[in-house]
């Protein structure tokens, strides 16, 4: 992702090496999984967007979690009950952190992305929503950015709008402002498109929200993998971010909120943590995170996320975005000179994605051709039907990029893609 | 790449190049519309029946190699056989996508061409997709087919 490189000039190249660049090698060699081989071949893992592999380092948290200091959390007296709570609300802390949200009880834990946005829809969208009013999203939205608000405006008599993307797959920014009246209650856009890689300017979007008296809320699934995400200077008022994408564990993910509007939203689940008292006839609640956690939470989960996030930010979150911008510029440059390839998704702010069409080579087609090669993408529709209508194109092949992605593994898809022309002529 | 020889035959890349029987059929007596939301493939397929015997078939939609190819083989094999025999022949055709064997090769005829997607087991469905649809048409069955 284009991020801007250091300001201050390195004095020399080994100061330049160790400030700027990402050493892929050693990156790799965090990586257990890349060891494989598939169909005879080395791996070459390039389906990040969907989900990123663990580094040992996750994968020991966890583990060292079962071994060590299994337990229920918030309740137990004993010693054990007493590490895992310290533990999970230590992942906590280290996501709050990370993203630089004011207090930790603006973090809740949820199974990724798509429950966070749920969340968020069934608690604000429910009780701030009635008839006349609107919520905002945008075409490039993942499937799990528009349907929790389909529902929610079915459910509340609110209406569903759109903002239309271009030919290069940016939001058009005036629609954005024709759009956004004061019958937006709600903006919900995506940080970054899984299915485009065009990063969308979350700052100035929070700034014309709020000056409607909207919220926005955010989803950060792939946008927490690519930058330093800072809440409070991007100003959103939700973000939404998934584990299995930032290289921790899958079921685990969460929502910064506010903490003023969380203070003010109902529950959605019911059930245990989530209360204060109980009695047959009608129950209190707890505060924000625990109100909107019901039930025994992963707690595995949270800790393999905070030691994915330690990890990453042991790398250089300016590193690693500088290591993906370098990337997209070569695959794209490479893509660019197989004939007959179209990529789909130019925006000039970009991450790591290089989603494509080949002429006469449907995408599930060259999937099985690349897999064949050990080259794992992804193919088909990635969850955003509309995006696919708005390029006209059935299903696309995408290629996207993780912080331990290589020029060796651009080129091994090069040459897979060549195959595709072979066998397809 | 032996696999994937097997899998993408020259018969397989012609019929998905230039598919068979491809278009609108007048007079349709059957009709079904077949979806694969895994990877998007869709198929639109007419028959006219007469008598028990399957007269004329064709297909349109879009989809990967595998399911076209597929839909329009099936076409070539379906015209002049009775409702019986194709029900049978998905069944041998079936069991020869997911690596059963299938019967006599023979008796498959042109349909052998796809033993090799027993090899790739996500890809199966493709191969189906149109003999599914196929059957919803023929059983009349109002919702569209999937392979899900
Ligand atoms: C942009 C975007 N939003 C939301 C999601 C949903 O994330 P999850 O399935 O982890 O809840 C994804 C993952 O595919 C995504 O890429």
């Amino acid at each position: 992702m284009a991020v801007p490189k250091q300001k201050s000039q390195p004095a020399s190249r080994q100061e330049a090496q160790a400030a700027d660049v990402l050493d892929a090698s050693h990156v790799r060699a965090d990586f257990p999984i890349l060891d494989r081989d598939i169909h005879g071949k080395k791996l070459v893992y390039l389906d990040n967007a969907a989900s990123t592999q663990k580094p040992r380092a996750v994968i020991d948290a966890v583990k060292h979690y079962y071994e060590r200091y299994n337990s229920n959390v918030h309740r137990g007296v004993h010693h054990l009950s007493q590490e895992a709570t310290f533990a999970y609300e230590g992942a906590r802390k280290r996501v709050q952190a990370l993203l630089n949200a004011e207090d930790d009880s603006e973090i809740i834990f949820t199974r990724g992305t798509t429950e966070a946005i749920n969340l968020v829809a069934q608690t604000y969208g429910r009780a701030n929503l009635g008839p006349g009013d609107e919520v905002l999203i945008s075409v490039m939205e993942h499937h799990s950015n528009i349907v929790p608000w389909q529902l929610v405006c079915e459910q509340t008599g609110a209406t569903l709008k759109a903002v239309p993307i271009d030919e290069h797959g940016a939001l058009v920014m005036d629609e954005l402002e024709r759009l956004l009246t004061e019958k937006t209650k709600i903006v919900a856009l995506g940080h970054i498109s899984n299915s485009l890689g065009t990063i969308n300017p979350i700052q100035k979007i929070a700034a014309m929200a709020h000056a409607v008296s909207a919220v926005l809320v955010v989803d950060g699934a792939q946008g927490l993998p690519h930058a330093r995400v800072d809440v409070r200077e991007l100003d959103a008022d939700f973000y939404a971010f998934s584990g299995h994408k930032v290289y921790g564990p899958t079921g685990i993910g969460g929502l910064y909120g506010r903490r003023e509007l969380l203070d003010a939203m109902p529950p959605w689940q019911g059930g245990g943590d989530m209360i204060l008292t109980v009695a047959i006839d009608r129950s209190t609640y707890n505060d924000p995170p625990f109100r909107f956690e019901a039930g025994t939470p992963n707690i595995a989960g949270a800790i393999g996320l905070a030691a994915a996030l330690d990890y990453v930010d042991s790398l250089g979150y300016e590193r690693v975005a500088a290591h993906e911008a370098e990337l997209l510029a070569y695959g794209t440059a490479a893509l660019e000179q197989i004939e007959d390839l179209r990529l789909i998704g130019t925006a000039p702010e970009k991450a790591g994605v290089l989603s494509f069409v080949m002429d006469g080579a449907h995408p599930h087609d060259v999937g099985t051709i690349l897999d064949q090669e050990g080259i794992a993408i992804r193919t088909g529709h990635h969850c955003a039907q509309p995006v696919m209508e708005h390029f006209c194109v059935p299903a696309t092949a995408r290629a996207s990029i993780g912080i331990y992605n290589t020029r060796e593994d651009i080129d091994a898809l090069v040459r897979g893609l060549r195959k595709v022309r072979e066998v397809f002529g | 790449m032996s696999d994937l020889r097997e899998l993408y035959q020259s018969v397989i890349l012609d019929h998905n190049k230039h598919p068979r029987n491809f278009g609108a059929l007048d007079g349709a007596t059957h009709k079904a519309d077949g979806h694969n939301p895994l990877c998007g493939d869709k198929i639109n397929l007419q028959l006219i029946v007469e008598d028990g015997v399957v007269t004329d078939v064709a297909f349109e939609g879009e989809g990967c190699a595998i399911s076209t190819a597929s839909a329009s083989v099936m076409t070539e094999t379906l015209k002049g056989r009775t409702l019986r025999d194709v029900e049978a022949l998905f069944g041998r055709f079936h069991d020869l996508v997911t690596g059963k064997g299938g019967g006599d090769l023979d008796e498959l005829g042109k349909l052998a061409v796809f033993a090799g997607v027993s090899e790739f087991p996500i890809r199966v469905k493709c191969a189906t997709l149109s003999w599914h649809t196929l059957r919803a048409a023929l059983e009349g069955a109002g919702a569209p087919a999937t392979t899900e």
